[in-house]
C-alpha cells in the first residue's frame, strides 16, 4: 500500500493548484490518468473573469457586480455567498499566475488585457491570447515541478473507499501494467473534470469520462445538480472542437443562412455575447425552423474584425479552423453547432470544498459548489478551477490536524480484491456478445437526441429506458485482448463505461423530474421557470436501481430571482 | 468522426507498428484497408481500429485538437501530433504510422518519455523571481515583451521534437530541442530574474553544444517553433557572457 497525507485525483487546473496549497506542508501525491500537461484544462481559450477594471470600459467593474452577473447568469440556482467568494478571490488568482509566470496579454500601458465575455457587463475575462488555459495549466505544472510535487501519471482510480463516513482513500490501477495498488490517504481532493464524453457531441477531450464523479457517487457520496449540462454555442461542425466565445467577445457575427444576425431576435441587446444557454437555444432554434445550413450549422463570422485581430487575438482559432475545418477564418466564416461543452453539476460540496463524507475534497468542474448554478458564464470556469483548487488546499490542513487517524489498510485490500475480482471477469469474456463498442455509442447518442439543448418528457423516458437496457447488457461486457494487461485501452474503457452510464442516468432522471426551464435545462414541455416548486439543487444518492432524489435549498443572500433577460 | 453530406471516402493502406514487449520477441505491422471521409485524421483512424479491428492497439490522446500534446508520432516517417493529421493531405495512399523514435517504446505507438521529461526539468522551467513578493497587484509587461515569447509559448511537449533530432540517436545524454527553447522562453521574459550565469547549466556537450543545426526540429514541431534559432541564441549569449566575466564586466 501506498500512502500520502493528502491524495490529488486529477492533474488540471483544480488539482495542480490545490497540490501547490498543500505540498509545503503535508505528504502530497498527485494522481492522474494522463501526464498533468495533457489535462483537458489544456483547451480552455477564453480567459479568466476578475473585475481588475483595466480596461477602458471596465473602470466601474467591481466584485460585487462580477457576483450579480454570475447570479444573473446561473439562473438564481448558484449559492450566493458561494459565488462572492469566488468573484473576491478572482484578482487575487490572476495576480497569483502573473507572479508565477503565466504570459497573460497585456495592455499597452502594461497591466493584464481584458476582454468582453458573454454574460458580463463589463470587459472583465483576462486572457492570454486564446489559449488561456494552456497558459494557467502550464504555469501551475510549472510550480509543481519546482516543488518536487510526486506526481503517479497514467494510474486509472477505479474506486473510492469510504467507511463508516470517511474517506480511506483509492485503488488505482496502472495503466503500464494493468496492476492494481492500494492508494491510503487521510485526505483525498477529488479534481477529475467534467463527464463530456458521455454525449456524442462534445467539445471535450476524449478522456473527459467522469470517472471522478462516478466513483464518488458508487461511494454513496451526494452529487448535485447534474441535470444541468452546458452546450456550448459554437463548436466547430464536424469534429465539435471548441470556437472560443472570445470569438464573439472580440466582435464576431452569427449568421443564418439568409444573412441575418439572428441574434436580435433573441437578445437584442446582448446579441452574440447573451450567455450560453440563450445563444445555444438561438442557433438550435435557427436550424431546426430551416434556417441554419444543410440543417446541421450556422457561421460564425469573423472576416470583419480584419486579418491583423484575428492573428493577435485569436491565433488559436484561426489554426483550429485551418487545421480541423479547412477554412481560414481571415476569408470564410466558420461553421458553428452547439454540442456539450460543461458539466454544472458534480460531487456535492462546500464552499471550501467539502464533501458529505469526512477527508474527502472537491474542486473543479467535477465539484458542486454551486458556483455556476444551472449556467456558467463563459470565463468563470478557468476561475472556478483556480480558485477552489486554492480553497481547498487551504481547508484540508483543518482536517489532517484535527486528528485524522490513519487510512484503514484492510478496507483498502478488500476493495482492491473486488476490484481485481472485476478486472478478471471482464478478461474471462473474451467471447462476449457485448463490448464497449456496442454499448458506448448507443449511450452517446442516446444522451446527445434525447437529452440534448431542447428536452421534453417523451424523449426523456425513452432515453431513460434505453440506458437502463445499456446499463444491464454493460454487466456482460468482455474484452478480446486480456492475454496482456500494459496499456491495455479495451480494459480502460470497459472499466470506465459503467461509470459513464451511471452518470448519464444521473442526468437524464433529473432533467425529467425537474418540471421547469432554468438556465441549461430547457423543457418544451415546460418552458418557464418555477420558483415556487424549483429553486432548490437536486442531490442524487446512489442505489443499484437508480438514483435516489432530494432536493435543497438555494443559498440566496443578496439577490432575490428575477426575469432574465439579456 | 463526422461523413458531412456529399462526400466519398477515399481508401487508404494502414501499417501499424505493434510491439507488446510481454507477448512479443519483436515488432510487427499490423496491415489495413479502409475508407476514410475527407477530413479523418490519423488519430481517428487509429480510434476507429481500436474500436473494431483490435481493442489492444496502444496510443497516447487526449484533446484531438493539437494542444494537448498526446498524441506524437510517425506518420509516413515524419514526427507529427496524430490528431492534426489529415489522411487526405498525405502522399498517396499508404499510411505508416511507428512510434516516436529516440524513446523506448512501451507498447505500440506508446513510449517512454521519461528522458524528454529530464531535459525539461533540467532548465529549471519555471519563472524564477527574486523572492516571492505578495501577489497585490500584477507586475506590469509590455505588450512586446509579452510578443517576444511567442511562439515559444506554444509549445505543448509533445516531444516531436526529441524524436525528430539525430543527435539524441547517438547521445542520448543530449538534452534536445525542447528544453532549450523552454529556456529561452523563460530567460526571455522580462519578469525572469535568473540572469546569464544560468547558461552555465547547458555549457557543455550535451547542452547548447551538441546542436549540429540540422534543423529537424523545426520541420518537427507542430506549433511553428523554431528550437534550433534558440540555441544558436543561446549559444552566443553564453558567449559573450563568458567574455565580459572574463573581463569582470558581470559577476
Amino acid at each position: 500500500m501506498i500512502t500520502h497525507d493528502v491524495l490529488i485525483i486529477g492533474a488540471g487546473i483544480a488539482g495542480l493548484r490545490a497540490a501547490i496549497g498543500t505540498a509545503a506542508r503535508y505528504d502530497t501525491a498527485v494522481l492522474s490518468k494522463v501526464h498533468p500537461v495533457r489535462s483537458h484544462s489544456i483547451a480552455a481559450q477564453g480567459g479568466m473573469n476578475a473585475a481588475l477594471a483595466n480596461v477602458e470600459g471596465s473602470k466601474d467593474d467591481t466584485i460585487e457586480k462580477h457576483t450579480f452577473d454570475t447570479i444573473k447568469g446561473s439562473d438564481y440556482l448558484a449559492d450566493q455567498p458561494a459565488v462572492r467568494v469566488m468573484c473576491t478571490q478572482a484578482p487575487l488568482l490572476v495576480y497569483e499566475l502573473e507572479h508565477w509566470g503565466c504570459p497573460w496579454s497585456r495592455l499597452a500601458n502594461g497591466k493584464i488585457a481584458q476582454r468582453p465575455f458573454g454574460g458580463a457587463g463589463y470587459p472583465r475575462c483576462c486572457y492570454a491570447a486564446d489559449r488561456t488555459g494552456h497558459m494557467v495549466l502550464h504555469t501551475f505544472y510549472e510550480k509543481i515541478v519546482e516543488l518536487g510535487v510526486r506526481v503517479y501519471e497514467e494510474w486509472l482510480a477505479l474506486s473510492l473507499v469510504v467507511d463508516n463516513g470517511r474517506v480511506h482513500g483509492v485503488v488505482a490501477m496502472e495503466m503500464a501494467t494493468g496492476r492494481l495498488e492500494c492508494f491510503g490517504a487521510k485526505a483525498v481532493v477529488l479534481a477529475t473534470g467534467g463527464y463530456g464524453r458521455v454525449f456524442s457531441r462534445s467539445s471535450n477531450a476524449l478522456i473527459n469520462t467522469g470517472s471522478g464523479i462516478a466513483i464518488a457517487y458508487e461511494a454513496g457520496v451526494p452529487i448535485e445538480d447534474m441535470e444541468f449540462v452546458q452546450y456550448h454555442p459554437t463548436t466547430l461542425y464536424g469534429t465539435n472542437i471548441l470556437i472560443s466565445e472570445g470569438a464573439r467577445g472580440e466582435g464576431g457575427y452569427l449568421v443564418n443562412n439568409r444573412g441575418e444576425r439572428f441574434m436580435e431576435r433573441y437578445a437584442k441587446s446582448a446579441m452574440e455575447l447573451a450567455p450560453r444557454d440563450i445563444v445555444s437555444r438561438s442557433i438550435q432554434t435557427e436550424i431546426n425552423q430551416g434556417r441554419g445550413f444543410n440543417d446541421e450549422y450556422v457561421h460564425l463570422d469573423l472576416r470583419h474584425l480584419g486579418r491583423e485581430k484575428i492573428l493577435e487575438r485569436l491565433p488559436g482559432i484561426r489554426e483550429i479552423a485551418i487545421d480541423f475545418g479547412g477554412i481560414d477564418p481571415i476569408d470564410t466564416p466558420i461553421p458553428v453547432q452547439p454540442a456539450q461543452h460543461y458539466s454544472m453539476g458534480g460531487v456535492a460540496t462546500g464552499v471550501r470544498g467539502a464533501t458529505a463524507v469526512k477527508g474527502l475534497y472537491g474542486a473543479g468542474e467535477s465539484a458542486c459548489v454551486s458556483v455556476h448554478g444551472a449556467n456558467r458564464l463563459g470565463g468563470n470556469s478557468l476561475l472556478d478551477t483556480a480558485v477552489f483548487g486554492k480553497l481547498v488546499a487551504e481547508a484540508v490542513p483543518g482536517y489532517l490536524e484535527s486528528g485524522a487517524g490513519p487510512p484503514d489498510s484492510r478496507r483498502l485490500m478488500d476493495e482492491r480484491k473486488k476490484q481485481q475480482e472485476r478486472i478478471n471477469g471482464i478478461i474471462s469474456r473474451s467471447n462476449a456478445a457485448e463490448s464497449v463498442g456496442t454499448i458506448l455509442p448507443a449511450m452517446r447518442e442516446t444522451m446527445f437526441t434525447k437529452c440534448g439543448v431542447f428536452r421534453e418528457k417523451k424523449l426523456l423516458e425513452e432515453a431513460l429506458a434505453a440506458l437502463r437496457e445499456l446499463k444491464e447488457r454493460c454487466r456482460k461486457i468482455g474484452i478480446s485482448s486480456g492475454a496482456s494487461l500494459r496499456y491495455n485501452p479495451g480494459l480502460m474503457n470497459a472499466l470506465e463505461l459503467p461509470g459513464m452510464l451511471e452518470i448519464s442516468e444521473m442526468i437524464v432522471a433529473g432533467a425529467l423530474v425537474r418540471e421547469e426551464s432554468r438556465g441549461s435545462h430547457w423543457r418544451t414541455d415546460f418552458p418557464a421557470r418555477d420558483d415556487q416548486r424549483w429553486l432548490k439543487h437536486t442531490m442524487a444518492r446512489y442505489a443499484p436501481e437508480g438514483p435516489q432524489f432530494s432536493y435543497t435549498d438555494v443559498e440566496i443572500t443578496d439577490y432575490e430571482p428575477k426575469a432574465r433577460t439579456y | 468522426m463526422s461523413r458531412k453530406p456529399g462526400h466519398t471516402d477515399s481508401e487508404y493502406t494502414f501499417k501499424l507498428f505493434r510491439f507488446d514487449p510481454d507477448q512479443d520477441r519483436e515488432p510487427r505491422y499490423d496491415t489495413y484497408r479502409r475508407g476514410f471521409p475527407p477530413g479523418a485524421t490519423v488519430l481517428e483512424a487509429l480510434l476507429h481500429f481500436q474500436e473494431t479491428e483490435d481493442d489492444s492497439i496502444a496510443f497516447r490522446f487526449s484533446c484531438r485538437s493539437a494542444v494537448c500534446g498526446s498524441c506524437g508520432m510517425l506518420v509516413n516517417g515524419a514526427p507529427v501530433l496524430a490528431c492534426r493529421t489529415q489522411l487526405s493531405a498525405l502522399i498517396g495512399d499508404q499510411v505508416l504510422v511507428e512510434p516516436l523514435p529516440n524513446m523506448e517504446v512501451i507498447k505500440d505507438f506508446i513510449v517512454d518519455a521519461t528522458p524528454f521529461w529530464k531535459s525539461y526539468r533540467m532548465v529549471e522551467p519555471w519563472l524564477h523571481t527574486d523572492g516571492e513578493a505578495a501577489p497585490e497587484k500584477e507586475r506590469l509587461q509590455s505588450p512586446r515583451a509579452v510578443h517576444k515569447l511567442e511562439p515559444y509559448i506554444n509549445c505543448v511537449l509533445c516531444a516531436c521534437c526529441y524524436g525528430a533530432c539525430p543527435v539524441i540517436g547517438f547521445d542520448e545524454e543530449y538534452i534536445g530541442p525542447a528544453a532549450i527553447a523552454k529556456l529561452f522562453r523563460f530567460m526571455r521574459d522580462s519578469r525572469d530574474r535568473r540572469g546569464a550565469a544560468f547558461l552555465e547549466r547547458v555549457n557543455r556537450r550535451a547542452g547548447v553544444w551538441n546542436c549540429r543545426t540540422i534543423f529537424r526540429c523545426i520541420d518537427a514541431c507542430p506549433k511553428d517553433i523554431r528550437p534550433t534559432d534558440t540555441i544558436e541564441a543561446l549559444r552566443r549569449e553564453m558567449v559573450l557572457y563568458r567574455f565580459k566575466k572574463f573581463f569582470r564586466l558581470v559577476r
